[in-house]
């Protein structure tokens, strides 16, 4: 049963990222250099709608959300970490789920970001029990916490006295009037011709022998 | 008007209803999703290849599995036993996205398939494709570097994790962006 919940669970969220454009590495680029927001308002928009939806399923404690939440601890390597990951995302236009996504989609480039991802992650498997005792794993605001009150114990919460359900709405509502307030920025690209600016071009395909 | 599974590229409020409820889905039916995980867990898988010893049955681990290297050892054995039994929720989810971006692909053929991003076409991007080639290695090692480092990345950490208001997910994004943005900036800031 979970098997085949990962399959169309997977399917879906791995379509989706494609048809949004969050697989094409042009797309983030654009993004994070301010030339085109389509995917920062959606992102903005999603977080938002699933954060609205959650916490309203929370709050009528239908379905048993509360028990498949799993909120990552918060600890100064989550910080490091972020700016690592960070600074491949805008140095490839991929993210380790959208680089998987655009292998499937039948980018050749994405290869070479599945290899740099395994070698990256392998690294950090053999430097591990080294850092894992460092100030990297110090961590902040006590850990597995959350803004918003989920129901779960295991979870607590920064804002105890306000209930979840109006906390979690209101940073939602707050996600999507970004959404919807950002320009979407997109400009026209000029078609300039920048091959003739390469001295040698090494990506041509030469005959063999 | 096409059907939205047809169409090549969904509108941005489209996009972001169903960005929403991949995640929202997820959670609802299963967990949060998660990706970067992954990556460590097939290392080990590859890893075990050349070292059959690398994970052995533990009964003093919570998983019944344990390694001797100390992170596939962490959480009572949690990735170790995901090595030594693959057929998991959260590799068999990883495989079903690189299907499903295959199957949305299908969906949007019209013109050239993108081998190398050549839809930024006036860019280095796609002029220097040794260079490309040289950004997305580094990238997809820091990349992951980094998400393990921070125990999750943009799905686990910045989506999911924000979806439940968590710290660590606002952490994550703030710091994530702080880099992207100045790195895609001073690499590619200058080019149309």
């Amino acid at each position: 049963m979970q098997i085949a919940l990962a399959i169309l669970l997977g399917l879906f969220f791995g379509f989706t990222l494609q048809k949004v454009g969050a697989a094409n590495p042009v797309k983030i680029i654009d993004m994070l250099r301010f030339r085109d927001l389509h995917l920062m308002k959606a992102i903005l928009f999603g977080i938002g709608f699933a954060m609205i939806g959650l916490f309203v399923l929370l709050h009528f404690e239908v379905l048993n959300v509360a028990s498949h939440l799993s909120v990552k601890s918060a600890y100064t390597g989550v910080i490091v970490g972020g700016v690592l990951l960070g600074a491949g995302w805008g140095m490839a236009g991929f993210c380790p789920g959208t680089g998987l996504v655009g292998l499937g989609a039948g980018r050749r480039d994405a290869w070479v970001f599945l290899i740099g991802g395994l070698l990256g992650a392998f690294l950090y498997t053999l430097i591990y029990g080294w850092i894992k005792g460092s100030f990297l794993f110090t961590t902040i605001g006590g850990g597995k916490s959350t803004l918003a009150v989920t129901g779960n114990k295991a979870f607590p919460a920064l804002f105890p006295d306000i209930p979840g359900y109006i906390l979690g709405c209101g940073i939602g509502a707050g996600f999507i009037l970004v959404s919807l307030l950002l320009p979407v920025l997109k400009k026209r690209r000029v078609q300039t011709g920048v091959e003739e600016s390469v001295p040698q071009d090494t990506t041509k395909e030469t005959p063999a022998g | 008007m096409k059907s939205i599974l047809l169409q090549k590229q969904w509108s941005w409020l489209l996009s972001g209803f169903m960005l929403g409820m991949s995640f929202l889905l997820a959670v609802v039916l299963v967990k949060p999703i998660g990706v970067s995980t992954q990556y460590p867990i097939v290392d080990g898988i590859l890893w075990e290849q050349v070292q059959p010893d690398l994970v052995t049955e533990n009964g003093e681990n919570k998983s019944g599995y344990g390694s001797s290297n100390a992170y596939f050892n962490e959480n009572g054995g949690k990735y170790a036993a995901a090595i030594a039994k693959p057929l998991t929720y959260g590799l068999v989810f990883v495989l079903a996205m690189i299907l499903g971006g295959f199957v949305a692909r299908i969906t949007q053929r019209s013109g050239q398939p993108e081998l190398y991003t050549p839809s930024m076409v006036s860019s280095e991007l796609n002029s220097m494709r040794l260079k490309r080639l040289q950004r997305v290695f580094v990238g997809g090692f820091l990349a992951l570097l980094g998400a393990r480092l921070a125990g999750g990345c943009t799905s686990g950490h910045m989506m999911s994790g924000m979806m439940q208001t968590s710290l660590s997910g606002f952490l994550f994004a703030a710091a994530a962006f702080a880099a992207a943005i100045p790195m895609a900036l001073y690499l590619y800031g200058r080019e149309e």
